[in-house]
């Protein structure tokens, strides 16, 4: 067992080491539909569910897996349960907001294949977290997503504005900005031990 | 994916354009940005990103040859599920033998390696080709698009390794007066050498299509 505080945990996975920015989880969505901030930030909403409901299932998985002595299905069990917790989500989002649902598009399915995810789930079995702890990483995790969903879309919305070369535009110009936020998040390195 | 627009692919049709398409003109990582987290995340040494190159390369051709033999009695609606779980298996088998290979590169690679089943390659090629034609062509794609993510991963790694450690697969390049330049094992320059590669990427294929125009 693991005795970081939780409070550590949290800090540790929002901003000092960033899902998106240090560890390179979930970089599709990321340069995806950084488009819009209104769009990102919604897609962050269902991100961050889909993490706490995968996070609580695969430390149960884990746990019976462990006392069955079958650890080598572990990835398949995860994956299993993260398909089905974004089929459900799929179905909650087409019935309460059409809108956002089209916004979406092929994205929202493509949170099966979030590396965030399924990077919380191995992560948190990785580093042997408690419930408690692994559901606090989790809700970290997201946060740190939406943080730097946030920032990405609010930077892209500006440079629709700014005259830059041809050949740069789209993804080029996106990692460049990626870059210097990673090296912005860098700053956070010492904090909270 | 325009491979399975053209009808030149979707019909089983075996040329080497399905080999070389993977390399280059449909290269999953400079042109379809698909499958970037591995390319950022352990690329920082030539021998990390080779071992990840490979390994990825292993699952894409396996799960590609299953999908296509099991195309026909997959329903679907839930052939997502089964691909996903298709391929869980073959990177599992991969994770189990490189921890049998070399403990030191699986330690290295750590969480990534069952990180390989969410490379949105693997699930991308199952779904746009392998699932649409018989074995032997899907195992070619495989093949030509495995190489093309091998290559552009060993591009970053290569890039990486030598500013940022100045060293290549671990030999000393330079002098012992080269002071090596962090950044670019760091995060931030992951992002950065990508960002350049596919600058360099876009200004080839521009060059290309004048030369072709005139």
């Amino acid at each position: 067992m693991n005795d970081v505080s939780l409070w550590a945990v949290f800090l540790n996975s929002t901003i000092i080491n960033n899902f998106v920015l240090s560890l390179f989880l979930g970089i599709c969505p990321f340069l995806g539909i950084s488009g819009k901030l209104d769009t990102s930030i919604r897609m962050s909403g269902a991100v961050i569910f889909v993490m706490l409901v995968s996070s609580s299932a695969a430390f149960g998985i884990h746990t019976l897996l462990v006392a069955l002595d079958a650890r080598y299905l572990e990835l398949i069990a995860f994956i299993a349960v993260i398909a089905s917790t974004v089929q459900l989500v799929e179905m909650i989002i087409k019935k309460t907001s059409p809108a956002l649902f089209r916004s979406l598009g092929i994205y929202l399915p493509l949170i099966t294949t979030n590396c965030a995810i399924l990077g919380v789930a191995l992560f948190q079995t990785l580093r042997a977290y408690s419930f408690l702890q692994s559901v606090v990483f989790a809700l970290g995790a997201g946060l740190g997503f939406t943080i730097a969903m946030a920032l990405m879309a609010g930077l892209r919305e500006e440079l629709e504005l700014a005259d830059v070369p041809n050949l740069v535009k789209g993804a080029g110009l996106t990692l460049m900005l990626a870059g210097v936020l990673s090296l912005g998040f860098m700053g956070f390195g010492g904090l909270g031990g | 994916m325009s491979g399975n627009n053209n009808p030149a692919t979707a019909q089983p049709t075996l040329s080497l354009d399905t080999f070389l398409d993977g390399i280059w003109k449909e290269n999953p990582v400079f042109i379809h940005l698909l499958g970037m987290c591995p390319v950022l995340a352990v690329s920082n040494s030539v021998i990390n990103a080779l071992s990840m190159g490979m390994a990825t390369m292993f699952v894409l051709i396996m799960s590609n040859m299953v999908v296509s033999l099991v195309r026909h009695w997959v329903p679907g609606q839930i052939r997502i599920a089964t691909f996903i779980v298709i391929i869980a298996t073959f990177v599992t088998v991969a994770e189990y033998a490189m921890q049998a290979i070399s403990l030191e590169v699986y330690q290295a690679l750590g969480a990534y390696v069952p990180l390989i089943v969410v490379n949105c390659t693997i699930l991308g090629r199952a779904e746009s080709f392998a699932s649409k034609n018989p074995l032997l062509p899907s195992l070619v794609d495989g093949v030509g698009v495995g190489i093309g993510f091998t290559f552009a991963i060993f591009m970053m790694g290569a890039v990486r390794e030598v500013l940022g450690a100045g060293t290549f697969l671990e030999i000393p390049l330079f002098g012992p007066n080269f002071e090596p330049w962090v950044v670019m094992v760091l995060p931030g320059g992951g992002f950065f050498v990508l960002g350049a590669l596919l600058l360099v990427v876009v200004w080839i294929n521009e060059r290309f299509k004048k030369e072709n125009a005139v």
